[in-house]
């Protein structure tokens, strides 16, 4: 065994891979439950990966088959309907995991310096999967897949002068069709699952590069023993790799739950118009994203006033483009002496939570029907929501801000 | 390897000249693959202009076309209705028409060529769903006492008048899309050409 080892290790570093990422890999000891998110999400990508195969060989990326095909996947196929709901459960589940990942970061500091490009990296890969969930959503051809798409990519036209021609190129059609089905399916199964996997490695390059952050936002490289290792740092394997499995365990129980007693969530995770098939004459009652791009499309739809003799409509996409490139921004609009919430002063932690309030407010308007009340709401929300980042460099400077330890506290 | 001698000049030079070559080359490689996605021959095919016959519409009802897989509707409007059009166009965002939401021939007070025959692309402007026809007059029409008549989305409550002009304080931004048509004679319209421009 040992010389076979050394056998591979002369031609390809295993040992020092193995080393240098797992067996000794030295992570902070005080990891607390909010540090599940990362490992949860490439497991829910691995989910995505395995049951994407199996579905891809019996789907049908055809407008006329399309929709029975996936009836047949949950009708006939052995086993389909699991499969099929793990995928489409997997989806929520991911975004669930994600927005949870990126909410740690944000309260514990993690993409503050020297972290910026395990931030980038990781709100590329967010914004990836929310390209890689939108084009699956088109997949199953029902009623709302097609008015969503259709919504969506129109939303293209509004960019002045290349708009239309962009939004025909999208589609590769005038309207949402067999064309915008093959290639969404295209992009879908292998063109950003490519991408997204390529992300994840570099994400996880430069975590291991700096090394992972910690619930006291303190830099453990510091303060390193005679052996050169950090004092506050234990081996990722087998401490974490043991934790992990823990909180692998306990997710796969709700996960489970989920997928065999609710898995269409009452409508939140797979949309009641979306057991119709597509149709091209007659849209929904009201055209509404899956739950986790509704805070989103609140913003868009939120502005509607035109400015400077451009249409509301304009401003409403820069809007909600803007709220994602806004994301990319906070490792260096935040100007704190500390890292983690657990030494910032009361402003951060109450802007936080108005944000993380209004965040919740703008995903259920989205879902509701932009009446008058509902529309100022959203107005108000998301003037909350950009002013969180956009006065961040202010705030964060005039927050008292507590000692920082030197060493990670238990 | 040595560094004596070597001219860095020169092999910047050709650096710089190479890489441009290959960048340019880069470019013309990736054109086929961005052109392939573009509308196919099939999809402009299925995109050609449509031919209606409006022979038998009669007057104050529409008929639904379809062309590029969008519903035209064309309506053959009454002289009451056609009066309805110069009334309370306080009420309207866009009265006349200043928008280019229609071609050149139709941006006048009817919208259409002829003052009757109205064509309009029936999509909502504001997030693409299908408005219905109200054209009854007030209580009648479910619309309220007031109602003159005109279009009305189901999705976000637009209303549009009988020249599919849009109301004020509805989400629908702009008046309904006029497409481009002619007459090839009295009772025939061709859908997706300007009598001028040809195929649009």
């Amino acid at each position: 065994m040992e010389k076979l080892l050394t056998w591979i290790d002369d031609r390809f570093p295993l040992t020092k891979v193995w080393e240098e990422h797992l067996s000794k890999y030295y992570a902070p000891k005080n990891f607390n439950f909010w540090y599940y998110f990362g490992i949860l999400s490439m497991l829910m990508l691995v989910n995505q990966i395995v049951t994407g195969i199996f579905l891809t060989m019996h789907y049908k990326p055809d407008t006329g088959l399309a929709f029975a095909s996936v009836e047949y996947i949950m009708r006939d196929v052995p086993w389909g309907w699991l499969i099929r709901y793990m995928h489409a459960v997997g989806s929520s589940m991911f975004f669930i995991v994600i927005y949870l990942h990126m909410f740690r970061g944000l309260m514990y500091g993690s993409h503050r310096k020297p972290r910026e490009l395990v931030w980038l990296f990781g709100m590329l890969i967010f914004v990836a999967l929310m390209a890689e969930a939108f084009m699956g959503y088109l997949l199953p051809w029902g009623n709302m897949s097609y008015w969503g798409a259709q919504v969506i990519i129109s939303l293209f036209d509004a960019i002045p002068y290349i708009g239309p021609g962009l939004s025909e190129w999208v589609r590769g059609d005038f309207v949402v069709s067999d064309a915008t089905l093959n290639r969404f399916f295209a992009f879908h199964v292998i063109a950003l699952p490519l991408v997204l996997v390529a992300l994840v490695f570099v994400h996880i390059v430069a975590l291991h590069k700096v090394g992972s952050s910690n619930p006291d936002g303190i830099e453990i490289k510091k303060k390193k023993g005679p052996d050169g290792i950090p004092l506050d740092g234990i081996p990722f394997h087998p401490y974490y790799t043991v934790k992990d499995t823990v909180g692998v365990v306990v997710f796969l129980m709700v996960f489970s739950a989920i997928l065999f007693f609710a898995p269409e969530m009452g409508g939140w995770f797979l949309e009641h118009d979306n057991f119709i098939p597509a149709n091209i004459l007659q849209t929904p009652t009201e055209i509404v994203p899956l739950w986790y791009f509704t805070p989103f499309y609140s913003i868009l739809r939120a502005v509607t006033y035109p400015l400077f003799g451009v249409d509301a409509k304009v401003w409403g996409v820069v809007a909600m483009g803007a709220s994602i490139v806004v994301l990319f921004l906070v490792p260096w609009l935040d100007r704190s002496q500390a890292k983690s919430i657990r030494y910032r002063g009361w402003i951060f932690k109450l802007a936080l939570g108005i944000f993380v309030v209004s965040f919740f407010i703008l995903g259920y308007l989205g879902t509701k029907p932009p009446t008058d009340l509902f529309k100022a709401m959203a107005q108000v929300c998301s003037v909350l929501y950009f002013a969180f980042f956009l006065l961040m460099p202010w705030y964060s400077t005039i927050d008292k801000t507590k000692p920082v330890p030197e060493r990670v506290t238990p | 390897m040595s560094e004596e001698g070597v001219d860095r000049g020169k092999r910047r030079f050709l650096t710089a000249l190479t890489s441009g070559v290959g960048a340019v080359g880069a470019v013309f490689v990736a054109t086929p693959f961005v052109l392939s996605m573009t509308p196919s021959a099939r999809a402009r095919a299925a995109g050609a202009p449509v031919e209606v016959d409006i022979s038998k519409l009669e007057p104050g009802l529409g008929i639904t076309v379809e062309w590029r897989g969008k519903p035209v509707w064309i309506v053959k409007r009454t002289a009451p209705m056609l009066e309805t059009l110069k009334t309370d166009t306080a009420k309207l965002a866009d009265p006349e028409s200043k928008r280019e939401q229609q071609p050149a021939y139709a941006k006048n007070e009817t919208r259409s060529i002829k003052p009757d025959i109205l064509v309009l692309v029936g999509i909502c402007t504001h997030l693409g769903c299908a408005p219905s026809k109200k054209f009854d007059i007030g209580a009648a029409s479910g619309m309220g006492d007031n109602w003159p008549g005109g279009f009305f989305c189901p999705c976000h409550g637009s209303k549009f008048d009988l020249a599919g002009r849009v109301y004020k304080d509805v989400p629908a931004p702009t008046n309904l899309e006029v497409p481009p048509h002619h007459y090839l004679s009295d009772t025939r319209i061709i859908l997706g050409v300007d009598e001028t421009q040809g195929a649009a």
